[in-house]
């Protein structure tokens, strides 16, 4: 009992990780309807940036906290500006390759100006501590990282909800056209989006590092796939789906690792992805999307 | 308060409207009228900047045809577009605010949102539904009340009595009417030529992008409209 429950806790920071990594993803999706492969870069990158100011002495873990948002939505809004900006009204396919391509060449700066090889980073080694209840031990990180989740969703639909920034957000993830019909800039639309997308790329830039410790070029994007992944089951386009989406492939995840025999761990992904599949034969719009029209391509 | 000087709008090698003139005055109505694909809609694009287009567009004075869309809201164009298209993830409240996006004014809005409830009071009974859960009259409605919340000088109307039934078609064009008294400058672009014509100072009728007729209502009347609408293939 004490084992399946310190499991959930995993599920739930594992989830909440990937919940984090999904809405900045979804954000941007909903707006641009970009699939931004290079958020993941955004993560590293962050990373990076805090390593470099620890270097000079900005090693405090608040000032880290607030140095990792800073750097990556700074880094976010530059690459919609110089990357993505050009590609806005060009077929969807450009903008995923754009993405990609975006993410290589950000991870090769990333292996020629730093180092191919992992950098440690133990200044937020301090969030990490276990705290004993009974007879379970909680990660103090785990219980943040399910905390800042649940507050960013709280702090974003609070934001999509209430601010006049927020709505036109939504009404721009239906018909942007007519949103610029209402005299709101379309630059400004996007450039919130990827700002709010960056934030949740520094937020989860804090907790990756504090779990490991250190920083390497390709740290974002095994994540981003499975954010992209968990996109897909909520349904791509929700913003609640893309959280969910994390939530359940955390909890997809560590429920194998607890299933399954330890012979068999190493099936854990791929029968993570026969989940995953199945899930979309039952719901193909995701579990909380909408159906789109597929026109004579249904069957 | 609304001049097109020679104004085309070209689709690759389309040229859906051609050299076309208008001059609208403060609290004129002008109806463009013409069958589907004459350039009405075309017209309507190009003067709130959503498609490209050569000529000169005049808004009160100043030559707004190289600005953007959304600094040509801000000069006081106002568009009910064509199908609506009100924001339908959004409640009727959040699209009415959505039209008062460039105002700073909260009592203000606040009073024009009560105005446009009262006269529309469907709209305030459906307050915080969402627009998409609308009827096709409520819903245009909403469109033609979310443009009035910029609190525009020049309204374009595209289509508003499309898919409606003939009670809310006159419903909408007595609000037309209304808009126009108050010094509103309307430019109409239907289909309902009846309609239009009711409140319409001029008729302009365009065929294939090119004005083939203008004048007043009154000799629109007397005018073959069939051939108008049609040229001489209809006949």
């Amino acid at each position: 009992m004490e084992y399946l429950i310190q499991q959930l806790l995993n599920a739930l920071a594992f989830g909440a990780e990937y919940a984090l990594i999904a809405l900045g993803l979804a954000v941007v999706f909903s707006i641009m309807g970009l699939v931004n492969f290079a958020h993941g870069e955004v993560i590293a990158g962050a990373a990076y940036a805090v390593l470099l100011f620890a270097g000079l002495g900005f090693g405090a873990p608040l000032l880290v906290i607030g140095l990792a948002i800073a750097a990556a939505i700074i880094m976010s809004v530059a690459l919609e500006r110089v990357a993505f900006r050009p590609v806005r009204n060009a077929p969807v396919t450009t903008g995923l390759l754009t993405a990609f391509g975006v993410s290589i060449v950000l991870q090769n700066l990333f292996q020629l100006l730093v180092s191919p090889r992992p950098q440690a980073f133990p200044a937020l080694n301090g969030l990490n501590v276990t705290w004993h209840l009974g007879p379970w031990a909680i990660s103090s990180l785990q219980v943040m990282e399910l905390a800042a989740a649940l507050l960013a969703m709280l702090a974003l639909s609070a934001f999509l909800g209430r601010s006049l920034l927020g709505i036109a957000m939504r009404a721009a993830s239906r018909d942007f056209s007519t949103v610029r019909l209402m005299g709101i800039k379309a630059n400004r639309v996007v450039a919130a989006a990827f700002v709010i997308s960056g934030a949740l790329a520094g937020i989860a830039c804090v907790f990756i590092l504090a779990r490991r410790g250190g920083v390497t070029p390709d740290m974002g994007f095994s994540l981003v796939l499975k954010a992209f992944v968990a996109c897909v089951i909520g349904g791509f386009g929700s913003l609640f789906g893309a959280a969910a989406g994390g939530m359940l492939l955390g909890f997809i995840e560590v429920g194998l690792l607890v299933l399954l025999p330890q012979e068999m761990g190493g099936l854990k992904d791929a029968l993570t992805y026969v989940i995953v599949t199945m899930i979309l034969i039952y719901r193909p719009e995701g579990l909380f999307g909408t159906r789109r029209d597929l026109g004579d391509k249904e069957f | 308060m609304l001049r097109l000087e020679t104004v085309s709008v070209q689709y690759g090698p389309v040229r859906a409207v051609r050299d076309l003139d208008l001059a609208a005055g403060a609290g004129a109505l002008i109806a463009l009228l013409g069958p589907n694909g004459a350039g009405k809609t075309s017209t309507i694009a190009a003067i709130s900047g959503l498609v490209p287009a050569t000529g000169r567009i005049m808004l009160a004075g100043e030559d707004i045809s190289r600005l953007p869309v959304e600094d040509r809201i801000k000069r006081g164009i106002a568009v009910a577009p064509e199908g609506r298209r009100i924001f339908a993830n959004l409640t009727v409240a959040e699209n009415l605010r959505m039209g008062a996006a460039l105002r700073r004014d909260a009592t203000g809005v606040r009073q024009d949102t009560d105005r446009y409830l009262s006269l529309f009071p469907v709209l305030g009974e459906r307050i915080n539904q969402h627009a998409g859960t609308l009827s096709g009259g409520e819903q245009q409605m909403l469109a033609i009340a979310r443009a009035m919340m910029s609190r525009p000088k020049v309204l374009l109307l595209d289509e508003p009595s499309l898919g409606l039934a003939p009670l809310i078609v006159a419903r909408i064009f007595d609000f037309i009417g209304q808009l126009k008294a108050e010094g509103l400058t309307v430019i109409l672009v239907e289909q309902n030529a009846a309609q239009a014509m009711r409140f319409a100072d001029q008729v302009c009728v365009l065929a294939s992008g090119r004005v083939s007729y203008r004048g007043s209502p009154a000799d629109l009347a007397g005018a073959d409209v069939m051939k108008l609408y049609l040229g001489d293939a209809g006949m």
